[in-house]
This record gives C-alpha cells, structure tokens and sequence, in this order.
C-alpha cells in the first residue's frame, strides 16, 4: 500500500495542482515533500528486506499491477523525492508561465518514474515507461528555448522508437510463457534466459535500444545536448538527474537477468560505446562556452562510465554504479540550479561574457565550487566512492581489455577537471560581469542548494548509508 | 436477432419522422432515443445469451448464427454509433434537409454490421456487405451542394460494385469448388488437396474484403471519398463500417479458411506491411487533418490487419478492443474537428489557449490514435501484436508495425503541437457548448478505461 502511495501520491497532487487556479506551487511542494518522507520511510525499510505490492489487473493478459522496492528501487525513488523538493524550492520565488501545467505536469512525470522504479510487471514497466515521457514532452515543448518544438519533437520520436521496440521485446518475452503471471519479473527473466543465445543477441538491441536512447549512450545520444539546452532549467533537472538513471536502472533490473547471454555477448561493445562516449563527452565539454551546453556534455561522459561500469559486471562496479546513480542525480541537480541561477542574474549562459560570482553573489560561488568538487569526484565529496568503485569493478571485469578500458575512461576523469574547472574559473573569479539582478540567492534557492551541498558533504564523508541500501542487491546479482 | 428486427425498423420509423417532423433538433432527439433503445436491446440480448447456456442461437436454417462473441460485438459497436449520434446529431442535421433519413441510413448500416457479425452463409456475408456499404455511398452524397462530396459518393459507388463483383466471383469460386456457401461446409477444404479453384477464390476475398476495410493496394479509393464525404459520415464511415467489415474478415478467414492458412498467410502478411506503409508515409505529408485523419485510417486498419493474420483467440479479443478503442478515439476526434472552420494544421493553431477543454479532450484521443500507453489505443495494438507475436511466423512484421507506428506519432503530434504550442486564432463554427465538453469528457475518459482495464470490455 506504501508503495502504491508513493505513485498515488504525485498522481493526486498532479492533478489537484492542474485544477487548482492559484496554488499549483504549494501541490508541487506538498506532493514532493510527502513522496520525500514516504520513500525515505521506505528506503530505512527495504535496505533490509525488499517490501512488494500486488493486486490483479488485466487477467486476460496475465498482468499484475505489482511493485517491488528493494534497496536500487527505494534508493532511486528516494533520489526522486529529493530532486522534486529540491526543484520546487529552488523555484519558489521564481515566475513560471503557466503555473497550474507546469506543475501539474512536472508531479505527474514524478508518478511515472517512481512507478519506472517500482514495477516488477513487465507491462506495467512500460506503462510507467511511456506515462514518464509524455508530461515531459508537453514541458519540454511548452516552456524553454525558442527552438524547444523542434527540438522536443526529436528527444520524443528518439525516446518513442526505442520504446517501441522495446515493446516487440516485452510482447516476444510474455509469449514465452503465457499464463497468469506471464509479465512478472520472475516469469520474464526465466523465459529470457532459457532462449538460446542467438535469439538473445537481437533481443538485447531491441531492449537496450531503448535504454541506450535514454541514458544516452554515445552513438544514440544527439538529442541530448539540444533538449537539455532547450528545454527550461527545472526540466533539464528532472531528464538528467531522474530520466536517465531510468534506463541504467532498466539495464540493471531487467537486461541482465532477462538476457543474459546477450549481455555477455555484447558487453564489449556497450562499454567501447561508452569509453567513446566518455571522451568524446569531455572533449565537447571543454571546447563549449554555453553552460547548459557544458554540463549537457558532461553528463553524457558521467553516463558513459556509469555504463561501463554496469556492463564490467562486477560486484563492486555494479555496487558503485548504485551509489553513483544516486550521487549524480544530486550533483546534477546542483549544478544545473547553479546554471539557472546565473542565468536569472546575468542574464546569459555564455561564459565568456560572465565572472566575477565570488564578489558579485559569493554564497552563490561557495557552493558552485562545492559541486564542482563532487563534479570531478575529489575525495570526501559524494562523487569520490561511487567513481572508486567503479572504476574498481571496470578493472576487475573479465574482458580482455579491462586495463585499456580503465585507462581511458580514467582519462574522462583528467579531462573532466579540465572542463569543471574552467567553468569554475570563467564564472566564479575574474572581474565582475554586469549582472541583470544583483543579489545572491533567496531564501527558496539557499534551502535548495544548502540541502544539495550537505548531501554532497555528508555523504563524501559518510557514504554507509547508501552502501548498505544497496548493498544485497549487488551482491545478489554478482555473489 | 432481435437487434437486427429492431433496427430495421428504427430505420423504417426514422424514415416517417423525417416526413412528419420538420424541427431538425426533435428529429436529432428522436434519433437519440431510438439509438439508444436499439443499445438496449444488444444489452438485452447479451443478458440472455449469457444465461442461455445451449450455444449459438442460429437463425434461417443456419444462415445467421449469434454467439457470444457476435452479440458482444454488436452490442459494443451500437454503443459506439450512440455516442457517434450523442455527439455528431448536431452536426449532422446541419448537413443537408433531410436529417431523419441520414439516421435511417445510420441504423441500416448497423444492421449490415449485426448481418457481418453472425453470418454463417456466403450469401448472408454478400448480404450483409452490400446493407453496410449502400447506406455509405449515399451518404458519402448527401451534401449534394458540395461538388467533392458528389464526386465522393460516385467514386465510391463505382470502386464499392466493382469489389462486390470480385467478392461474388470469390464465392462463386468456393461454390464450384467445395459445392457449398456455408461457411461450416467451406472448414473441409482440405491442405495436401486443395482446389486451385479454391485457392483463387480465396485470394478474390481477400481482394475484395481487403477494399472495404481499405487495406493496400486496394485503398485507392479511401482518401478521396473520406475527404470529400461530411465530416460526421466520415467519422462513420471510417470507424464502424470498416471494423464490422473486419469482423466479417475474421469470421471467414479463421473459421473457413484457418486450417489453410500457410496457403494465405504470405498474402495477408504482405498487405498488411504495404497498408502500414502506405497509411504512415502518406498520412506525414498531408496538410489538412481530415485528410490526414484518411491516411491515419488507412494505417490504423494496418494494424487489425494483425488479427486477421493471426488465427487464434487472441487475435478475437484485439480486434474487439480495437475496434471500440479505435471508434471511441475517432469519433472524439472528428467532434472536435467539425467545430473548426479551418482544417488545416493552422487551423488548429491556438486552439489550447482559445478552448483548452476542446484541446486536452482532441489530445488524449489522438494520443489514443497514436498508441500511448494509459489509452485505448494502446491496448488495441498490443493485444492485435500480442496474437502476432503468438501466431509466431510473423516477427519482423510486428517490428515493422511499431516502427510505422513511431511515424505515426509524428502526424497526430503535429495537431498537439499546432494546438499548444503555436500561436493563432482559431475559427469556430459554434459554440462549445458544456453539453458538447461533457459528451467529449465521457468519451475521453471510455478512451482512458480502454486503456487501463480493457477487461471490461472484452468478450469472455
């Protein structure tokens, strides 16, 4: 019942905020901070014992409307709650055309990912899949740049041709073994491991082409610099910090214990394809002079790694992949509020024409150098043990070319210094830019970004907590 | 059987209404009192067969057997043509002076549609075929100031008789073949012998059922006549008279011809990849929504193409939920549409900020169109993909399918995008009024219950 609240919940609130005429703002926050308390309830629960739901739904298909939270589940939903919150705090005080959508739009792509992270029905995964997209397609179209349409319209037929094909995957894994529990996880990954493993090699394109899409991998991910570019800032936050972990989840989840002679097969592959992309992604970076631009590439080469590091298949490497999900989504967040608020006074993204932040707005630079730390992964902030780690597990994984693999990937994290701190040094030092609005944060924006900064902390130093939430997970995938 | 009786003579009766009842809003009403009995009856009859345990009641020696199944269908499809009158009837009596004999013409095409639904006879499926499709040539016609509608109706008429002389050589063919028109007689065509008569005859159906269900290439005639009929007989036309000709489809290839259908299987295959072809591609090019809706047809019925192809249970249930799913969205979205002046894309331009409840009603039925996930249309393609996929010889052409259904995303998120996303001033031609939002939000939220428990309207 907890867990279907935490879907409900956002749902609920979604709607209320669209009907409400005045006080979508206080819905969003209210939906947010509930989903927030539910899933941190649920995270101290499922790091011992995974909690499920199940009810019947569609019989003649043989479906049911279950949920699993173990810890990756209650870890990610906690991820969510926290970057909503922190959104919408950041966002109090700023005016937002249209209020009653955007918020409304933005807690129901809140119910469609939580409920991404929870189902353990097939069917219902692609439902949640699908339900997460579409809010974002209508806020990504409506609010942003002035080429948001085209733009949108791309990142949506990109995002819906994987799905689709995902979708001839689901249906061809079900038929297997029709019955009443045809789409459970269990189910699936029984008939998906018992197909031969020529059938698995295609099957696994048609699944992870539609992860690959999402999270980007390299050669899949041109409509990811443009829409986060285009696309308004809290939405950015919500496809780079929440939507791309989606599909490194559903790799997790669901590829390799469904296919995993596919997996096996074309594990060299994806994690070529990511070491490119880790490169490419901080070559991009450092030659950028728009922010959102910059950071866009550099989640692209964070992604990489965190794709290698998936398919090195390792104990460790899948444990700091985990802990690395959730790190991200923070960092991420962070910076891109960091992006925003600059924007809002400056009024550019444009580097060369911005400085001068430690004199101009200095709380503003305090934490923007915080985050660029956790950005790089220095020790004692977040970024550090989950990074370690996976570089860890890349090392330690069976392919023949782990020693090559680890080198260049270790060279995103040279080249990522580059990049971070050149945006450190173009915005926060030099002289003083002209700013449009001359002041440091408000009060809504300093809880945001005090909680995101604490987090960062807390957990560079302490990261215990999130290592025991998803702890039996990685264990139980590579014992 | 009932059903049929009754509608019969609701067509009869329309048909003195129209002479004696000259205000067109009581003849709309009338027609919406009627329709809705005729619903009542199908519930009715539904009701007793369900606890009439003996089997199919079977009808002229034969000729017209109803089961479950049959009545369920006709049932859901009267429904359908109730909330097609609920929300057109305005429409339509602004059409022409003759309002009482279009819903004459309605109600005889719903008796071809029961005809098609329990026909166990060639000669009844010949029958029912022509009862659907006169009643559409005329009222492809019946703006008769209108020189594209004329052309529509004659267009029609003419391509419609050529296919029932191919559908009459087609029995024909089986007749001399197997000796019999009775669809039980037809099940000993056997394999390892089978007649070249027979086989032709069979490819003569698939030409000519395929011509009333517009499935390529013999959709030639479809853009044209759609385009140019009413909006509201569009509306019918392209939702349940194509789906009763689908039923009719299934009925005769699963139950004569299932045994043979290696020997048919690579036709169809092919017919339905040409038909998802041609809809999709073609559809992306167009610049009026009406007519891209033509094209969206001619794709949409791509897709029940799949439950022909598969010869099994599940295919029954898809084209069930497709048909009720792809009616309810489609009639949704022609009611939006005949409020607009304009209907070009541009037409639609602005039309969330003039009319937002008009704008997210049209979204979520085109999302439906579309397959997205949460409405009826998604379910219909997955259950029609589902039987496919079971089928189990046909896999690239499920993928195939799903790409043209990403291309298809493309032309019904170009009206979304023109209505929220673009700045213009839409025309009216009325005023939405709260019954017209009310009628369109049950609608859309039939289209959403398609898509979340399609249970409820599956025949068990």
């Amino acid at each position: 019942m907890m867990l279907s609240s935490l879907i409900f919940i956002p749902l609920l609130f979604g709607i209320v905020a669209f009907l409400a005429k005045s006080s979508a703002k206080a819905m969003a926050l209210l939906g947010s901070l509930a989903s927030l308390v539910i899933s941190g309830y649920l995270s101290a629960q499922a790091a011992h014992t995974p909690l499920t739901f199940s009810m019947p739904w569609i019989p003649q298909l043989g479906t049911q409307f279950s949920l699993l939270a173990d810890g990756m589940s209650a870890m990610l939903c906690l991820l969510t709650a926290i970057v909503m919150t922190v959104v919408v705090l950041a966002n109090w005080d700023n005016e937002i055309e249209r209020p009653t959508s955007f918020w409304g739009l933005m807690l129901l792509s809140q119910a469609g990912i939580t409920g991404v992270f929870l189902a353990s029905d097939v069917l219902l995964f692609y439902f949640f899949w699908e339900l997460a997209i579409i809010p974002v397609y209508f806020l990504c179209s409506r609010w942003g740049g002035e080429r948001r349409i085209a733009v949108t319209f791309k990142f949506f037929v990109y995002t819906f041709v994987g799905s689709l094909m995902m979708l001839a995957a689901i249906i061809y894994l079900a038929m297997l073994n029709p019955g009443a529990d045809a789409y459970s996880w269990a189910n699936i990954t029984r008939a998906g491991a018992a197909l031969s493993p020529q059938n698995q090699t295609w099957l696994f394109w048609l699944f992870f082409g539609a992860f690959a899409i999402k999270m980007p991998l390299f050669p899949f991910h041109t409509w990811q610099p443009d829409t986060y570019e285009q696309a308004s800032t809290p939405v950015t936050i919500i496809l780079s910090a929440l939507m791309v972990k989606m599909g490194l989840y559903a790799v997790i989840r669901w590829l390799f214990p469904a296919l995993p002679d596919g997996v096996a097969f074309w594990s060299n592959t994806v994690i070529i394809l990511s070491i490119i992309g880790i490169v490419y992604g901080s070559f991009l970076a450092l030659s950028q002079t728009d922010l959102k631009r910059l950071v866009a590439y550099s989640s692209l080469a964070h992604m990489g790694l965190m794709c290698a590091a998936a398919f090195a298949k390792t104990q460790p490497g899948i444990h700091g992949l985990m802990v690395q999900m959730f790190n991200h989504g923070i960092n991420i967040t962070g910076m891109w509020l960091i992006v925003q608020m600059i924007e809002n006074r400056w009024g550019s993204r444009d580097m060369t024409r911005l400085g001068g932040m430690a004199t101009g707005a200095p709380h503003m630079a305090i934490a923007l150098v915080i985050l660029a730390y956790a950005n790089i992964a220095l020790p004692l902030t977040n970024g550090f043990v989950g990074e370690f780690m996976m570089f860890h597990g890349i090392f330690q994984s069976a392919s023949p070319y782990h020693i090559t693999f680890m080198v260049i990937a270790g060279l995103g994290v040279i080249l990522g210094a580059a990049y971070t701190l050149k945006m450190v040094q173009k915005t926060a030092f030099g002289s003083l830019a002209p700013m449009v609005v001359a002041k440091d944060m408000s009060l809504g924006e300093s809880a945001a970004l005090a909680f995101i900064v604490a987090l960062v902390i807390f957990l560079g130093v302490y990261p215990k907590p999130l290592l025991d939430l998803t702890g039996n997970v990685a264990q139980l995938m590579f014992p | 059987m009932k059903a049929i009786i009754a509608a019969t003579l609701i067509g009869v009766l329309m048909m003195f209404v129209s002479i004696s009842v000259k205000n067109k809003s009581s003849i709309v009403a009338s027609a919406t009192i009627l329709f809705a009995a005729l619903f009542g009856i199908n519930i009715w009859e539904v009701v007793t067969a369900a606890q009439n345990t003996s089997g199919a009641q079977t009808f002229f020696n034969g000729m017209l057997s109803f089961d479950g199944f049959s009545l369920w269908f006709n049932m859901l499809m009267t429904g359908c043509s109730l909330l097609f009158v609920l929300l057109l009837g305005n429409e339509i009596a602004k059409i022409g002076n003759h309002v009482g004999e279009y819903f004459a013409l309605i109600s005889f095409i719903l008796v071809g549609v029961f005809l098609l639904s329990g026909y166990n006879n060639l000669l009844i499926l010949f029958i029912g075929i022509e009862i659907l499709s006169i009643p559409q040539y005329i009222l492809a016609g019946s703006d008769k100031r209108n020189l594209k509608s004329s052309e529509a109706a004659l267009k029609y008429f003419l391509m419609g008789s050529f296919s029932t002389g191919i559908l009459l050589m087609g029995i024909a063919l089986l007749y001399g073949a197997t000796g019999t028109f009775d669809t039980i007689g037809l099940r000993m065509l056997q394999t390892d012998a089978l007649n070249p008569m027979a086989l032709a005859g069979i490819i003569f159906l698939i030409v000519a059922l395929g011509f009333k269900v517009s499935a390529a290439p013999m959709h030639m005639w479809t853009p044209d006549v759609y385009d140019g009929s009413p909006t509201p007989f569009m509306a019918y036309m392209s939702t349940i008279g194509k789906v009763a000709a689908f039923v009719a489809f299934l009925r005769l290839f699963h139950a004569s011809f299932g045994s043979l259908s290696s020997h048919w299987m690579l036709i169809v295959a092919i017919v339905t990849a040409a038909t998802l072809l041609v809809g999709n591609l073609t559809a992306v090019f167009q610049q009026s929504v009406k007519r891209m809706l033509a094209y969206s047809s001619i794709a949409q019925a791509g897709f029940m193409l799949f439950a022909v192809l598969s010869v099994n249970a599940i295919a029954w249930q898809g084209i069930i939920i497709y048909a009720v799913a792809y009616t309810v969205a489609s009639v949704g979205i022609f009611a939006v549409l005949v409020k607009l002046k304009d209907y070009t894309y541009d037409g639609f331009n602005g039309l969330a900020r003039k009319e937002p409840a008009l704008a997210f009603f049209a979204t979520i039925c085109l999302l439906s169109l579309a397959g997205i996930p949460l409405t009826g249309g998604f379910m219909a393609k997955y259950f029609v993909l589902m039987a496919a996929v079971q089928q189990g010889q046909v896999m690239w052409l499920v993928i195939f399918a799903l790409l043209m259904a990403a291309i298809s995303a493309y032309y019904y998120f170009r009206v979304i995008i023109a209505m929220y996303f673009k700045q213009g001033a839409p025309e009216l031609n009325s005023e939405v009024s709260n019954y017209d939002k009310l009628l369109l939000g049950v609608t859309c939220t039939l289209v959403i219950l398609i898509g979340t428990v399609p249970q409820f309207f599956l025949h068990n």
